[in-house]
């Protein structure tokens, strides 16, 4: 249940920045690799907007794709979890995947 | 144009780092803002924000490194699910290295101070972090933490996480390695089935291999899965209970150290 840490630093995050109007929608870029849950994510932010300037505004999960490239050949492979070789054999580095990042909020 | 509220010149658009955390939107007005809920409101805007959810976290872990490298203290970080041993680890390590090693230790539990207690028995200072429904240690946590411990250059702190395969895994407390405990107990396809924290280890520990007669536990595949996840990670099997093992986690401990202490005097 990290994800009401991290529901918690969202809605704090947008309702500093809000400076007193109000947030009708959150844009979250969450990575298939990040380790979090989004329907987890989504309860959490509900239960921790209320009483803030977040209270009642909706939020957008946008999932990124995980990808990887081989040390080996240098191919650029999908990734569906963390773990896993290149087809020739060589070890993966994620280079993406890993986000958990807020791109933009609405506010009125 | 500010994005904010559509004055001014700058833009507020925070990349990566949390490099705007906490400031106040202080730039002047020549209008008044009132904003009533009630009133149906003409600028819908969208403020671009670009912020790591984990900046924040990230950025006190950094100032907790930073914080240990000026004490030349080298912070270990000590993750496993509930019951690998962690604490039967610390206990026999501070005893065994007491001669040896300065040892102090950060104990992370939802609740009790049952783990703190067994740690001060066995002859090191301790600080008992209650996370309370909280099912990790944050680098906030570990700030205060510290403020309770006198640490000595040279002296090593291991904070043991709350027990949990999953969450800790994502955050940095400003230690200088992670170290992930598992016991034959658990089964070896565990590595597989929590990827995210066996990537975040350097070391893996393999503990209670006093008892492996007695269960279907399979070293090869386990130290195969771990490192299929993580090809850098270091193993060391042990067991806490009969001491088997144990002098290669001290050798590994006091290496780590001692590097961090030659880092600073420059040699």
């Amino acid at each position: 249940m990290h994800e009401l840490s991290l529901a918690k630093a969202v809605v704090e995050a947008c309702a500093d920045r809000a400076a007193g109007a109000r947030v009708l929608r959150v844009r979250l870029e969450v990575g298939r690799l990040a380790a979090v849950l989004p329907d987890a994510l989504r309860f959490c932010f509900e239960a921790c907007a209320h009483g803030t300037a977040v209270e009642g505004a909706e939020l957008e999960i946008i999932e990124t794709p995980g990808r990887a490239v081989c040390h080996a050949c240098g191919d650029t492979v999908p990734l569906a979890t963390p773990c896993g070789r290149c087809i020739c054999g060589g070890v993966l580095r994620i280079v993406a995947g890993e986000e958990l990042r807020v791109k933009n909020m609405e506010i009125a | 144009m500010c994005t904010t509220c559509g004055c001014g010149s700058d833009t507020v658009t925070i990349d990566g780092k949390d490099a705007h955390a906490g400031q106040q939107h202080a730039h002047e007005h020549d209008h008044a803002h009132h904003h009533n809920p009630d009133e149906p409101h003409a600028h819908r805007r969208t403020v671009s924000l670009e912020l790591d959810v984990l900046a924040k976290n990230r950025l006190l872990a950094e100032r907790n490194r930073g914080w240990f490298a000026g004490r030349e203290v080298f912070a270990v970080n000590l993750m496993s699910s509930p019951g690998a041993g962690k604490t039967s680890i610390l206990e026999r390590t501070i005893r065994d290295q007491r001669d040896a090693m300065a040892i102090s230790v950060l104990e992370g539990d939802q609740a009790t101070s049952t783990d703190a207690d067994r740690i001060r028995a066995a002859g090191a200072a301790v600080v008992q972090i209650n996370t309370g429904t909280g099912c990790h240690l944050d680098a906030h946590m570990v700030a205060h933490g510290v403020e309770g411990l006198a640490l000595q250059p040279g002296s090593v702190l291991l904070i043991e996480n709350v027990g949990n395969l999953v969450c800790p895994a994502l955050f940095d407390l400003g230690e200088q390695a992670r170290v992930v405990v598992i016991s034959v107990t658990e089964g070896d396809d565990k590595p597989l089935k929590y990827p995210h924290m066996f990537r975040a280890g350097q070391l893996l520990l393999i503990n209670k291999i006093d008892l492996l007669p007695y269960v279907r536990f399979d070293m090869e595949r386990c130290i195969d899965h771990a490192r299929r996840i993580n090809p850098d990670l270091e193993v060391l099997q042990l067991s806490a209970e009969t001491g088997e093992g144990m002098p290669a986690w001290y050798a590994w401990l006091t290496s780590r150290a001692e590097k961090r202490s030659a880092f600073r005097h420059g040699a």
